[in-house]
């Protein structure tokens, strides 16, 4: 039936900006707390108290706007939008309305079958959180058949970035990978810390279908209330097999809000267009137009860091690893950033990689310390590398270094000197340990000469033993199999 | 019958009290005493703050004691009940905000007390700054002192009826239309708006936020701009405060005019004053001209639409500002079964008829489809007003014209809206430019069936930021007239 049909969405989300303080006053810009102590007159709505904007957070939105290509505007100005809401001090929220920080721009992002598409931006603007409402006496913290409602205002003021997508994505998948890249670069820019679960990144789906390929888009449904990836995925398929249902059916969807019921998997209508709010826009007269200067804008680009889509392309292609190891990376920045200081001190990439991916990781999640926390340093794990790349130790050995230097041990390289780590790759010593193990053996190369030559493998292990895991195991192989021949 | 402390001006109290000649405890009780024998006529005053006079004066006198010398130093000081004072009630003169202590002071009313003021009273007003004779306060009435049967003007009229019946030397006003002008004008004192942004708004409720600007009303040009000194100047809580360099306007009062070109408006010569209002206003102009002025005629042909253009962007902009008197967190709640009625009983309840109006209209001209038409277009209209200023600007150094429609009226004279708006026809246009703006009692005419004489008040207007130029020309002016020496004469009929 999908076949038949063709599903238009468009992304809208709401980012809480990770600045010092908040957006109009200088109350610190954090997540809980007691209620109502994060708060000042200005937070607050008090009689009189007036907003003076954060510029950190000004220039947040720019810098996205930025790295996501968007146009930015020397003009723009904060809008008063009007409701009476009790969690919203003011009765109107400062946001922007017909004069955005930034227009246009696309988020880059790729699918699981490795197909890389872009969706377009219509643009990205500033405003302010309102407060929490907590619905209490119904049971279920749901507004209806709630006997009062109590306000937390800490939330109040902080910045909250928009950002509006075009309809350029077409399945509920593309949705997620969409998602997935606007969070990586927001935490890229470090300008927020994208937490759906924390309520620090918040999105609506607009979903229509339409004919497969038809070009008029279909009457959309916005849907609210999503609280992580995974419900955004379940969401919108729902919403565009609820749809499909309808039209096959002969009927017409009809726009409204409908909020996504996590337990149930469906959604269900909260409020249609005929009662959607005359916001009476008009510009803030407590705030002066903003004026970007183009000095400005190219200080903010020149500031970039390097960006998901730029790091996954250095990693798969200048360093060869693979995409998997890529994204592994790309999710965690600071262990890529560790990596990377790794592979700049001089570590091998793909070397370097297995033992940060690897081994280290396997040890942080172990001792729940992360690798960029603990005691390893990316200097001894580039000297790690360097030593098994320069066979002075084998795999086995750096596995058992890896493991001491999380302890505390130090330098590897010191470790390998004063315990005489170092892999035997003198022939005659090696030789040495070769002709114990065959004299020692006489069975099995009685074996091998009567053509079993899967015995090799154990002969070998022998050697290795025998030289306490030192000898260069090509060594081994190669006069093993010499002296059997 | 006066204790001659309190007629002293600003500066010679702030002078005595610095020189050891007096102290701020004493010219503070001195101004209570007076307080407690005109309020039962004057009612100037919603609020009376003994104990905070007493405890600010005392402080002043220690910092005197301890080598400071302060500006303000011992003034008594009455702050418009639109100025948030930590700790003491703040209402706008509304019901809905009847029982409101404020939590933190307004920037204006903090410099004014850092400066060595002492306050003495939150003064009454039309509630949330609109009117223009007091009437509209839902909390109280203020009578003329030179009139008890008339108004003090408004929207400021508590704070100008204060300092004419010696209840503090400085009046803390707001002037939105023209609320620190007609009330000076109407109480035979100097009532000076800044530029706008010049004075830090931080901590006066918002009536209409690109217009309203505090300034002082006081017996001399020199107290106001002592006051203006010690108000202005960037404040980072306020982003539309202006931040650039407030040169003393005390230092630059000057003697003559010599030198200076005055505009006379050509739109306003309509005769509209009626005969004897006229007389005195060319007698006026005369006088700049006497003080070594040049008199230029000027135009200011959008100047008219003033009234119509401020009565949809001042209600705009307080539609939404006060859509925060709401019942949730402070202020006048009245319950209702949901939150909506809540909503709706609250406001319903707490606001007067006036303030309603202009919500409604201000939403109105706000609401999609209306938008355009009015809010956008009023814009246009401003910036045309503000153009038509600044070519007049190219041929004068200052603007003069009538402060006022007329001199201070009845009680319930006014009873039709339009006509009490009328009242700011000349004071308007210079808001919607933002320009600086004063009225200096200029004469005195005996309104039809009136008693006696009434004071009634030159309005002069300078260019943008040109504050020093303007009160040294108006205390110029002041000095050569002395239109402003007098006493409130209706005080002295009924004794206390």
């Amino acid at each position: 039936m999908i076949g038949a049909y063709e599903a238009v969405i468009g992304i809208e989300c709401h980012v809480e900006l990770t600045t010092a303080t908040k957006m109009f006053c200088g109350c610190p810009n954090s997540f809980g707390g007691e209620p109502n102590t994060n708060v000042c007159p200005v937070c607050l709505g008090m009689p009189g108290a007036l907003p003076v904007p954060n510029a950190r957070a000004l220039e947040a939105i720019v810098t996205t706007g930025l790295a996501l290509g968007a146009e930015i505007p020397s003009f723009s100005k904060f809008d008063r939008k009007n409701y009476f809401y009790p969690d919203m001090p003011k009765d109107y929220q400062i946001s922007q309305y017909d004069a955005p920080l930034t227009q246009g721009g696309s988020v880059p992002y790729r699918l699981e079958d490795g197909t890389r598409k872009a969706c377009r931006l219509t643009r990205i603007h500033l405003e302010e959180d309102t407060g929490k409402s907590s619905h209490a006496g119904s049971g279920d913290g749901r507004i209806a058949g709630s006997s009062y409602t109590l306000l937390d205002f800490n939330r109040a003021g902080v910045p909250l970035m928009e950002c509006v997508s075009e309809p350029d994505i077409r399945s509920a998948a593309e949705a997620v990978a969409f998602l997935e890249s606007l969070r990586r670069t927001l935490l890229a820019l470090g300008v927020s810390d994208v937490k759906m679960e924390e309520g620090s990144l918040r999105c609506d789906a607009n979903v229509s279908v339409r004919p497969a390929g038809t070009a008029e888009l279909g009457t959309k449904t916005e849907i609210k209330n999503m609280n992580s990836f995974r419900s955004v995925e379940r969401a919108i398929e729902s919403e565009i097999e609820r749809q499909i249902q309808i039209l096959t059916s002969g009927g017409r969807v009809v726009q409204e809000t409908r909020g996504w019921d996590e337990v149930k998997g469906v959604t269900h209508s909260m409020r249609s267009k005929e009662q959607a709010h005359d916001y009476r826009y008009f510009p803030d007269p407590d705030l002066v137009p903003l004026t970007i200067s183009r000095e400005d804008v190219e200080r903010l680009r020149a500031a970039l860091p390097e960006l998901p889509w730029q790091r996954f392309e250095r990693y798969t292609q200048t360093f060869g690893l693979g995409e998997m190891q890529a994204e592994q990376l790309l999710d965690n920045l600071p262990l890529a950033s560790y990596y990377d200081r790794v592979v700049s001190i001089g570590g091998n990439p793909q070397r370097a990689s297995t033992f940060v991916l690897g081994d280290l990781s396997r040890l942080a999640n172990e001792r729940g310390v992360a690798v960029s926390d603990s005691k390893v340093a990316p200097e001894h794990v580039a000297e790690l590398a360097a030593l098994v790349e320069a066979k002075t130790i084998n795999s086995k050995i750096a596995k058992e270094l890896l493991a001491r230097m999380w302890d505390g041990g130090g330098s590897p390289k010191a470790m390998v000197e004063s315990e005489g780590l170092a892999q035997t790759s003198d022939p005659s010593a090696v030789e040495h340990f070769v002709d114990e193990v065959l004299s020692g053996n006489e069975n099995v190369v009685a074996d091998y000469k009567a053509g079993k030559t899967n015995v090799l493998g154990f002969l070998v292990g022998q050697v290795m033993k025998a030289s306490r895991g030192k000898a260069d195991p090509a060594l081994v192989n190669e006069l093993v199999k010499k002296k059997l021949s | 019958m006066f204790d001659e402390r309190i007629e002293r001006s600003a500066a010679q109290i702030a002078a005595d009290v610095n020189a050891g000649r007096t102290s701020a405890c004493e010219v503070a009780e001195a101004t209570l005493a007076q307080v407690e024998a005109v309020e039962p006529r004057v009612g100037a005053y919603l609020t009376v703050l003994q104990a905070e006079a007493r405890a600010h004066a005392a402080r002043v006198d220690e910092r005197v004691r301890a080598g400071e010398r302060l500006p303000l130093a011992g003034v008594p000081l009455a702050v418009k009940d639109n100025m948030c004072l930590d700790g003491t009630r703040t209402t706008c003169g509304s019901k809905i905000l009847e029982g409101w202590i404020a939590p933190y002071t307004a920037t204006a009313v903090a410099r004014m007390l850092q400066a060595g003021a002492v306050p003495i009273g939150k003064a009454n007003c039309d509630e949330f700054a609109m009117g223009s004779s007091c009437e509209n306060s839902a909390l109280g009435v203020t009578r003329n002192p030179y009139d008890l049967t008339r108004v003090p003007g408004g929207s400021s009229g508590g704070s100008a009826a204060a300092v004419a019946a010696y209840e503090a030397a400085i009046g803390l006003g707001s002037d939105t239309g023209g609320s620190i002008r007609e009330p000076g004008a109407f109480c035979n004192l100097v009532g000076f708006k800044p530029t706008y942004g010049r004075v830090s708004r931080y901590g006066l409720i918002a009536f209409a936020s690109s217009l309203d600007q505090i300034g002082p009303l006081t017996r001399t040009v020199e107290d106001a701009a002592l006051a203006y000194d010690a108000m202005s100047g960037h404040d980072p809580m306020d982003a539309t405060s202006v931040d650039r360099p407030v040169e003393s306007a005390a230092g630059s009062l000057r003697a003559d005019l010599r030198g200076l070109r005055v505009g006379i408006v050509r739109e306003f010569q309509t005769g509209a004053l009626g005969a004897q209002a006229d007389a005195i206003y060319r007698d006026a102009y005369r006088d700049l001209e006497r003080l070594g002025a040049e008199l230029v005629e000027v135009s200011l042909p959008t100047a008219g639409y003033g009234l119509a253009t401020y009565y949809l962007i001042a209600p705009a902009e307080c539609s939404s500002n006060l859509s925060r008197f709401d019942g949730v967190r402070y202020g006048l709640r009245v319950e209702g079964k949901d939150v909506r009625e809540m909503y709706d009983r609250t406001r319903a309840a707490g606001f007067g008829p006036e303030v309603k109006r202009r919500i409604l209209i201000g939403a109105h001209a706000l609401s999609s489809g209306y938008y355009d038409a009015y809010y956008v277009r009023a814009q246009k209209a401003r910036t045309l007003i503000a153009r038509d200023f600044a070519t007049a600007f190219a041929s004068c150094d200052l603007i003069a014209c009538p402060a006022a429609s007329c001199p201070a009226f009845e009680f319930a004279a006014k009873s039709d809206p339009y006509s009490m708006y009328l009242m700011d026809f000349y004071t308007i246009p210079m808001s919607l430019a933002g320009l600086p703006a004063l009225s200096v009692p200029c004469g005195w005419t005996t309104p039809e069936g009136g008693r006696r004489p009434m004071p009634i008040g030159l309005q002069l207007c300078a260019p943008l930021f040109a504050e020093r130029l303007l009160l040294g020309a108006a205390h110029a002016y002041e000095q050569a007239t002395h239109h402003a020496q007098a006493h409130p004469p209706a005080l002295d009929e009924v004794p206390a």
